[in-house]
């Protein structure tokens, strides 16, 4: 497949990995910030082509982990109404709240649809004027801008019968997050190339230089990502700390500035609850008060919201790099994917879920 | 059959009625002029609650299967099709040659008959392609509302006409899978045609009967040890299975199995496996290493076989894991997927 297959040779792989060979003498803690990076890297096996001194850990990446559990009960309530559409990506459904899932919502009569754009939902929205649609809007910077694009349109097309629950999140101060915290154990981030490509990545080297650490931008496929670490190694091994662009076919410094328009306009940065970890400041995104007639939070009366975390689950150490999914007691015995006991395990882009899928061996 | 108009009074009964499974005259003339117009003539001594059927041997293959697809009518097929090849195939994976089905329909009342008519035209189609014949039914109609429009379960008999045993725990360290061609064109045929997933593709589904390509092997004495047709779950799941079941472990190689261009493009938008997508019209086979290359040969001058290829060996590793050598020669566990695929967010 063009696109892909060049950045999948088998040869071109083990080049790099000898070259990491070549250049690695110390060990060093690596983080892939994105969770799609995560999913490749085991899915790939990227990471049995590494020295052992190079350690990879999982960033916070994955939109589906980080939503706070509050939010989820509120979908849940949300969609759970007679007249209400719930449209949300797939890979929300099966994310456990206090009690149910999205699929059990839909099993008991909730009319819950998966959509792959958001404007598939503005489209709903429009062929029923009689039901309420609302679209959970989860997702870093990356599917900002077609959140935003849905709300900006429903209000261009006049539609009052739709909304968006928010639960957008940043990268940037997840990661001063992590490096600031005094357990930190990351010295080099992979990071998202995806958020990059809407963002840019001028926010980064501030960081790279307080935290002294190497930033490198990175794409998803088997080469991007060991072309990534390769860079990463190098700057460490050498003792610098910069912002470099491994994904450049894709990123550009300033990013794509229609997407941050747009994004702008309809979102402002506020401070964000990331489950497992906590909240961050400047951290999240809620729509402006221009906008805030399509807030679900608004509309919909959702107090009296009782939320109950597992207490096993350690899916903040593992969101923060601190723990790996296998040093967890109830991995794969009381956690699996068809039983999930946090978020990590359900996404397909989380750690547990990953090394449940690709790395058990029993 | 395609040639044929519908012999029902269609002008006098657009659409199912709930009457039309009530045992009375309307479900008579709609068995008469509508089910054995189209699946053979009614049996001398008259339609009886049960059929007699005489069989050649004295080793028969049954099996059942419920379809409830949606949508009816999907890029190279419909649940008609689908309904007979199912079936058929699950026969032909135990080496069975498929004989007989039976057809029941569980109706919404209000269906078109004339959506009906074409689904038993396709039914009808699928039969004769496969050598079967229909030789018992029944029919339900449920209140509106109360149903996807149809639904059809088909049982099949088949006779076993050969000493293989063709079964999981027969598979050998050294056996050698082989695969008939290109994975994950019947899941991403229906999910593309599915209102709240709109993408256009040209896919088609792989929907066949493999009864005929694996006569082809057995009849060329080739050793089967175990066969799977990779329905829902996909090829994932089928290697899965049988290595439980078998206590053997699995190796294949990621970059051997063959995925239609438009297939994995489409499987990288939605974030899908395609190891995990559903196919129709595929399945693996497990033969000894020396008579790889000849069942393959077999396969290959087969309509249905032209794109196959072999993907991997059983190994002697006693552990029940199917392992995977990806893309880039890195080894991993395939593991056998825990509910639906979803698409991702990004």
């Amino acid at each position: 497949m063009k696109y892909l297959d060049e950045y999948r040779d088998p040869q071109l792989a083990q080049q790099l990995s000898r070259q990491i060979h070549k250049i690695t003498t110390k060990p060093w803690v690596i983080m892939e910030v994105c969770g799609g990076q995560t999913h490749a890297i085991v899915k790939f096996g990227i990471d049995t082509l590494l020295p052992d001194k190079i350690e990879l850990v999982h960033g916070p990446g994955c939109p589906v982990c980080v939503t706070p559990l509050e939010m989820i009960d509120r979908a849940l309530v949300i969609a759970a109404r007679k007249d209400v559409i719930f449209c949300s990506f797939g890979d929300m459904l099966r994310v456990p709240g206090s009690t149910t899932d999205l699929l059990a919502v839909r099993a008991q009569g909730g009319d819950v649809r998966i959509v792959y754009s958001p404007m598939d939902a503005v489209k709903i929205a429009k062929d029923n004027p009689k039901k309420e649609i609302v679209f959970f809007a989860v997702g870093f910077e990356t599917t900002a801008p077609a959140n935003a694009m849905a709300v900006y349109q429903a209000k261009e097309l006049g539609l009052n019968n739709f909304s968006l629950l928010v639960s957008h999140v940043l990268v940037p101060p997840a990661m001063e997050a992590i490096l600031s915290s005094k357990s930190n154990r990351v010295q080099g981030f992979l990071a998202a190339g995806h958020v990059c490509a809407v963002m840019g990545y001028t926010q980064y080297p501030p960081i790279a230089a307080k935290y002294k650490v190497p930033i490198i931008v990175t794409g998803f496929e088997p080469l991007d990502i060991l072309q990534g670490i390769a860079m990463c190694v190098e700057q460490l091994e050498e003792g610098r700390f910069e912002v470099e662009n491994q994904y450049t076919r894709s990123v550009k410094e300033y990013g794509n500035q229609h997407a941050q328009d747009l994004i702008s306009k309809v979102f402002q940065v506020i401070p964000r609850k990331w489950r497992g970890i906590g909240e961050i400041p400047q951290s999240g995104l809620s729509l402006t008060d221009q906008y805030k007639d399509y807030d679900a939070e608004i509309k919909f009366n959702l107090e009296g919201i009782k939320t109950q975390e597992s207490l096993e689950c350690i899916s903040g150490l593992i969101l923060q790099g601190i723990k790996k999914p296998n040093e967890c007691s109830a991995f794969g015995v009381k956690c699996t994917p068809e039983h999930p006991l946090g978020a990590t395990m359900v996404s397909s882009e989380g750690a547990c879920s990953a090394y449940y899928r690709y790395k058990r061996t029993s | 059959m395609d040639s044929l108009s519908c012999p029902f009074p269609i002008q006098q009964y657009p659409q199912v009625l709930l009457a039309h499974g009530g045992g009375g005259k309307l479900m008579q003339q709609l068995i008469e002029k509508m089910f054995t117009q189209a699946f053979g003539p009614k049996p001398a001594s008259g339609l009886h609650d049960s059929t007699v059927l005489k069989l050649p041997a004295n080793k028969i293959a049954f099996t059942t299967d419920s379809f409830v697809v949606h949508p009816l009518f999907f890029p190279g097929g419909d649940i008609g099709s689908l309904a007979v090849n199912g079936t058929v195939n699950d026969l032909a994976m135990s080496g069975a040659k498929p004989l007989y089905l039976s057809l029941g329909f569980i109706i919404e009342e209000g269906l078109s008959m004339e959506v009906l008519w074409r689904i038993v035209g396709s039914i009808k189609k699928a039969a004769d392609r496969a050598g079967v014949t229909i030789v018992t039914g029944d029919t339900k109609v449920v209140d509106r509302g109360k149903g996807d429009g149809i639904y059809i379960n088909t049982s099949g008999i088949g006779i076993i006409e050969h000493g293989l045993s063709i079964v999981p725990t027969k598979i050998r360290a050294g056996d050698v899978i082989l695969i008939n061609g290109d994975i994950g064109r019947h899941g991403i045929a229906i999910m593309a045609t599915r209102e709240n997933l709109e993408f256009e593709t040209t896919i088609e589904s792989d929907c066949a009967a493999l009864n005929d390509i694996v006569s082809c092997l057995i009849k060329a004495g080739i050793e089967i040890h175990c066969m799977r047709d990779l329905t829902r779950g996909g090829l994932a799941s089928a290697l899965n299975e049988i290595a439980q079941d078998a206590s053997k472990g699995i190796q294949i190689d990621e970059a051997s199995v063959p995925v239609k261009e438009q297939v994995a493009s489409a499987c990288a938008i939605m974030g899908f496996d395609p190891l995990y997508v559903a196919n129709e019209g595929r399945f693996i086979a497990f033969v000894p290493e020396g008579q790889a290359a000849k069942a393959l040969k077999i396969l290959q001058n087969h309509p249905l076989g032209q794109g196959a290829c072999r993907i991997g060996v059983v190994s002697d590793d006693p552990k029940p894991l199917v392992t995977l050598k990806s893309f880039i020669g890195a080894n991993r566990i395939l593991d056998m997927i825990s509910g639906e695929q979803l698409p991702r967010i990004c």
